[in-house]
């Protein structure tokens, strides 16, 4: 098992230093004079700029630019924002839970609704049940979830005005940020009402944005469950006389599950670019909405070391998957 | 003049049928991939005689018009069936010439994707040890960025418009085809044709083009299909974040972003340009479950 940890270790370096690469060449590949691009600035002083160019350090060799930019990483230096000069990973940090609060809202929603279906839709095969799921599940997988959250947001919050149209919380609510999750952090602060309100604030951005992972664990979900159900030791467990629920739940499920988490956990990208979609909508503040509105302002430190984090946090997470998987399936870990 | 054909009668069920026969009913028994293909075909006649069809200019401003609803509804006017926007543009022209960007956004996208695509997955299977490893890490760091974001940091650089849109939503959707056709290609490397071909001299250009690649080609059409309609939906989506194809064009995705202001007043305006987007990329994936379940069946109930 170590052994196996250690290769996929190995793995991730080279794709580290790749994405360093890559947002190292990003911010080079803009067109325009570097230093105006980094002071947001036009017309320099040519002094000034010849300083302003060496102390960027942009008069070395790109190799030596490329090694200064991984020296500074490796001190943990992501660098300011221009417009709040405040420094990337503190902005990172500070809106990140707000981006992880959204996405397990959405992966709880996804995760219990698609797993029912899923196992409803494979155990009774062919009925209308299962057409209507798969057929939903379809259009799910192909819904532009921008527009999703506008239906949503022009049905609920203006028609029914059940919802709030945008934020994590009213403006009423005073909530100092302790945990970072507004869920968490309403119910301490006891203030009435402060818990129900920011939930209010989180189900259509949830909804939304768990839109997607809903229809691929459903299809997943059926599709496993129908391959598990036809094995010899489900027929086994039915034949010794356990429930019908038993052998669904507790013999069938537990296998089913393995390949749904798998793919699941590799959708983690797919469920980040969902995220920035679902922000800008809702005016969620999180990371997503953060990068988009730094990239409209040409705030290139943050759009580089943004996008860095971000990619590492897939990696990580990817890693994390693989290893679990190796986990629970042997014949992966053995494999060459 | 006596008819050339001496074949003995044979009862005709007796043949093979030929490939392309037997690929449309494979096809056809997927009811729901028959009428994706009638939706999609209503879509290309839209797009190909847009400006014959559209019947408005879709940028002439009526201006008496403005926020006109759908016909069917209360103040609604025969000569704009699906309603104006907010500056009194015919929403169904719009709509209709909206339809070629988005076909021409999602064609050339995927071409430009599978082309580089599978000539890397192909020297990637045929060259493990010198090529393979390094295309593949390439290829990991580009799936380790969220497609979404790639393509808007893409576009970033290279500022927004229609050719940025192709070009980053394809290099999105390179690794895909790399990784399905590296798989593919390995996979078909140990069988004896492959041996056979190499034995009787075959060149290197001659093994990957003609005896292998044709081999790999059906998870590649599936892929394409699935890529098409997912390179809609980021088009779109780009278009919404303000980062795409740029007004007054009447791309999809942007015609939903400037219709955010009108959310109370107009549903038409905010419901219409997703709805068809929605529709089409549903229309494309039904296709795609076809051709997956008649090229490739393997693969059938692989969610």
């Amino acid at each position: 098992m170590l052994s196996f940890i250690a290769r996929r270790l190995a793995l991730l370096i080279p794709t580290f230093f790749g994405i360093t690469l890559l947002t190292f060449a990003l911010i080079r590949l803009i067109p325009g004079d570097p230093v105006e691009v980094m002071m947001g600035e036009r017309k320099i002083d040519p002094v000034l700029h010849a300083q302003a160019l060496h102390r960027l350090g942009l008069d070395k060799p790109l190799p030596a630019q490329y090694l200064d930019y991984i020296g500074q990483l490796a001190q943990g230096d992501l660098g300011q924002s221009l417009r709040t000069r405040e420094s990337v990973w503190h902005e990172f940090t500070t809106l990140f839970p707000a981006t992880l609060e959204l996405s397990l809202a959405a992966l709880l929603f996804a995760g219990t609704l698609g797993l029912l279906a899923g196992v409803i839709a494979a155990l009774k095969r062919g009925s209308w049940f299962d057409h209507g799921v798969m057929g939903l599940a379809l259009a799910g997988y192909s819904m532009p979830i921008f527009w999703w959250g506008l239906i949503l947001i022009m049905f609920f919050s203006v028609n029914l005005g059940w919802t709030p149209v945008n934020g994590r919380i009213d403006l009423l609510y005073d909530i100092t940020p302790t945990s970072g999750f507004m869920l968490i952090d309403a119910w301490r602060s006891e203030e009435p009402g402060a818990f129900v309100d920011a939930l209010k604030h989180l189900i259509l951005p949830a909804i939304v944005l768990g839109t997607i992972p809903l229809a691929v664990i459903a299809r997943m979900t059926r599709s496993a469950m129908l391959e598990v159900l036809r094995e010899d030791y489900v027929r086994t467990a039915r034949a010794k006389g356990l429930s019908p629920a038993r052998v669904v739940f507790v013999h069938a499920l537990r296998n089913a599950l393995i390949p749904v988490l798998t793919v699941f956990g590799l959708q983690i990208g797919t469920l980040l670019s969902g995220a920035v979609l679902t922000e800008t909508i809702f005016a969620w503040p999180g990371v997503g909405k953060w990068l988009i509105e730094a990239i409209s302002a040409r705030d290139y430190p943050v759009v580089q070391n943004g996008i860095l984090l971000i990619a590492c946090l897939v990696i990580l997470v990817n890693f994390t998957v693989d290893i679990l998987y190796g986990l629970v399936n042997p014949r992966i870990r053995h494999q060459g | 003049m006596q008819p050339t054909s001496a074949v003995p009668a044979t009862d005709a069920s007796l043949f093979y049928p030929s490939p392309l026969k037997e690929f449309w009913q494979a096809f056809a028994h997927n009811k729901g991939a028959v009428g994706g293909l009638a939706f999609m075909t209503l879509i290309v006649f839209c797009a190909l005689f847009a400006p014959w069809i559209a019947p408005h200019d879709y940028s002439e401003q009526y201006r008496d018009f403005l926020l006109t609803p759908p016909v069917w509804l209360e103040g609604g006017q025969w000569q704009f069936l699906l309603g104006t926007d907010e500056l009194g543009r015919d929403l169904l022209s719009r709509l209709i010439v909206g339809a070629r960007l988005s076909l021409l956004i999602g064609l050339t996208s995927v071409v430009i994707s599978l082309l580089p695509g599978v000539l890397l997955g192909l020297l990637a299977g045929f060259f493990p040890r010198i090529l393979g490893p390094g295309i593949m890490r390439l290829m990991d760091v580009m799936l380790a960025l969220p497609s979404l974001l790639l393509a808007v940091a893409i576009v970033a650089i290279l500022g927004p418009g229609l050719i940025n849109t192709v070009i980053a939503i394809a290099v999105v959707s390179l690794p895909s085809y790399v990784r399905l056709t590296r798989a593919a290609v390995i996979g078909e490397l140990d069988r004896d044709y492959v041996t056979a071909s190499r034995l009787a001299g075959a060149s290197l250009p001659r093994l990957m083009f003609i005896t292998v690649l044709p081999n790999c080609m059906a998870p590649l059409i599936v892929q394409a299909s699935l890529s098409f309609s997912s390179a809609i939906l980021d088009a779109a989506a780009l278009g919404f974040l303000g980062l795409g194809v740029q007004p007054p064009t009447p791309e999809w995705g942007s015609m939903l972003a400037s219709a955010r202001d009108y959310i109370e007043r107009a549903w038409w305006v905010v419901s219409l340009p997703g709805l068809t987007i929605l529709l089409s990329v549903l229309a494309i994936n039904l296709i795609g479950d076809g051709l997956r379940d008649a090229l490739d069946p393997k693969l059938k109930n692989a969610a």
